[in-house]
């Protein structure tokens, strides 16, 4: 990157530490701290938008969809993460294959699944494999972020549904007696209200959600542990201008700060979230600003 | 009707030129030197690298690297995520059963122990591999303890953090190691040979592949260039063909 890192060996430390953290391979690491937060930015809001979804299918009155609803929280909850990330995946990844397979390789005669290979026509691969890689490294994070949207909106979904739940009964009941249907109840009493219920379950699983980031190296993504342990790792001077012994453990100790930073900043913006929702609310919070106020 | 002819004809044609100028993505662990690795500038190079990029230029094709963890190596293969492994993994009954290779393109390579000392020991007690090797299957045949780690660097570290007393691997990866050390780690007691060779894994039902490439792989071993890359990455007391 600089004119003097072509001779590493000849440079002070100082200096060699700015080239060391410069190369080419120290990139792919700073790379990886923009996928992960690219991938939390974009799951949380569809992780929170499929939680309302399941909340609202368990509440409904119509039997089918409320079972669909719980179901898709009862069993995602239940299944560990690592089997969900390692199965779900493939199956999710040969699901849409096969469906490509079918519509687009109409003729196809040869079996698709023989023995233990998945076969399915050159056209139906996704993505292509004529496709330039920045488009697999797309793909795979796409489903990366579905996959942990589905996972982490069945938590959510499990929150809200307990939060709308939380709305005083009171308050829908003087709506009906205003005459607004249940939808409009819904919508003008209950949603407005349940945040401050889902709040603290909502925050709890961002943390989670952040710490659960390093397990997309198991999706083939290359994500900030698979770079920290690749640039820790012992180099020899064979193969690197830079060699080094066991770091490692330096490498981790910076993943274990940003983590620690990065949570400390969220509980210190979710703190503030919860204080503005719980303005005007008949909890103990709301009562306490009432008090602070008058 | 006679252009409809002539035009399914032509793409037909381009057709069978597409396929001659095909993708070919090739999976390696990139965690391996000197079989292969992550360079400073953060591509992937090594040894099977050089070699994947000139049988790929032989047999006409466009190839593709992706780095894969090698514990999940070969289940992305046969899912179809890539089409080959070329990551130094040696010909073995066991993985044919659930992949086929193609010629070998290294002979059968000497394996080392190392430790922090000359003492033989070291390799009847705890001895570390990297998982789903030959050399974790030697180790547990030995009748030493074995440890397993997921990384090659991780049984090194093992070694010198004093989990493990040995550590057993290919003698080309432990050689720079042991060089860069500064006499902290040793070799111990002799080299051994161990599997068929190292191929290319290919999925079974990928035979135009496996053709393609075992007439690339055998045209280097004629015209001697496969040997020269093997001296340039190993050295030259390196097995030739």
């Amino acid at each position: 990157m600089f004119a003097m890192c072509t001779d590493p060996d000849s440079l002070t430390q100082l200096d060699w530490m700015l080239c060391y953290l410069t190369t080419g391979k120290h990139m792919g690491l700073y790379y990886a701290f923009g996928t992960v937060l690219l991938l939390l930015a974009l799951t949380a809001p569809a992780a929170l938008l499929l939680g309302f979804g399941g909340a609202m299918a368990a509440r409904s009155h119509f039997p089918p969809l409320s079972w669909l609803g719980k179901a898709y929280m009862a069993v995602v909850r239940g299944v560990p993460d690592i089997a969900f990330f390692l199965f779900f995946v493939i199956a999710l990844d040969q699901l849409f294959e096969l469906v490509r397979h079918k519509v687009k390789c109409p003729d196809w005669d040869t079996e698709i699944w023989q023995g233990s290979d998945f076969v399915v026509c050159p056209a139906a691969k996704l993505p292509l494999a004529t496709s330039p890689q920045w488009v697999h490294d797309t793909y795979s994070f796409l489903i990366a972020v579905l996959t942990f949207a589905i996972v982490f909106g069945a938590f959510a979904g499990n929150v809200l549904y307990g939060a709308m739940r939380a709305v005083p009964r009171g308050q829908v009941e003087t709506a009906e007696a205003y005459g607004m249907t249940r939808g409009q109840a819904f919508r003008r009493v209950i949603v407005p209200q349940m945040w401050v219920y889902a709040l603290p379950g909502l925050s709890n699983l961002w943390m989670v959600l952040i710490k659960s980031t390093p397990l997309l190296f198991l999706l083939g993504l290359q994500d900030i542990v698979y770079w920290a342990r690749e640039l820790g790792s012992t180099q020899t001077p064979r193969f690197t201008a830079y060699p080094h012994g066991d770091w490692r453990m330096w490498y981790f100790l910076f993943l274990l700060v940003f983590y620690l930073a990065f949570t400390k900043l969220s509980e210190v913006v979710l703190g503030r979230l919860m204080l503005r929702l719980t303005r005007g609310q008949a909890t103990l919070g709301g009562e306490t600003q009432r008090k602070a106020a008058a | 009707m006679k252009k409809l002819i002539l035009t399914t004809a032509a793409l037909a044609l381009m057709g069978t030129f597409a396929a001659a100028q095909d993708v070919v993505r090739m999976g390696t662990e990139g965690a391996y030197p000197p079989y292969n690795f992550i360079n400073d500038a953060g591509a992937v190079d090594g040894f099977e690298i050089e070699l994947g990029n000139e049988l790929c230029a032989r047999a006409g094709l466009t190839c593709e690297w992706v780095v894969n963890d090698w514990d999940s190596i070969i289940p992305n293969l046969v899912s179809g995520n890539y089409d080959t492994i070329i990551a130094g993994m040696s010909i073995t009954d066991e993985r044919d059963e659930v992949i086929d290779f193609t010629q070998n393109y290294l002979q059968p390579q000497p394996s080392a122990y190392v430790g922090l000392t000359d003492d033989a020991a070291l390799i009847e007690g705890t001895v570390a591999a990297q998982v789903s090797t030959i050399h974790a299957g030697a180790v547990a045949a030995s009748g030493a303890t074995l440890l397993e780690f997921s990384t090659p660097d991780e049984t090194i570290a093992a070694v010198r953090g004093g989990e493990a007393d040995a550590v057993f691997a290919d003698k080309d990866y432990l050689v720079p190691l042991v060089e860069a050390s500064g006499g902290e780690l040793t070799f111990i007691g002799e080299d051994v040979m161990l599997g068929g060779g190292v191929g290319m894994g290919v999925r079974e039902s990928d035979t135009a592949l496996k053709d393609t490439m075992n007439a690339a792989i055998t045209s280097m071993k004629e015209d001697g260039s496969l040997n020269a890359l093997i001296v340039k990455w190993f050295g030259e007391e390196a097995p030739l063909f």
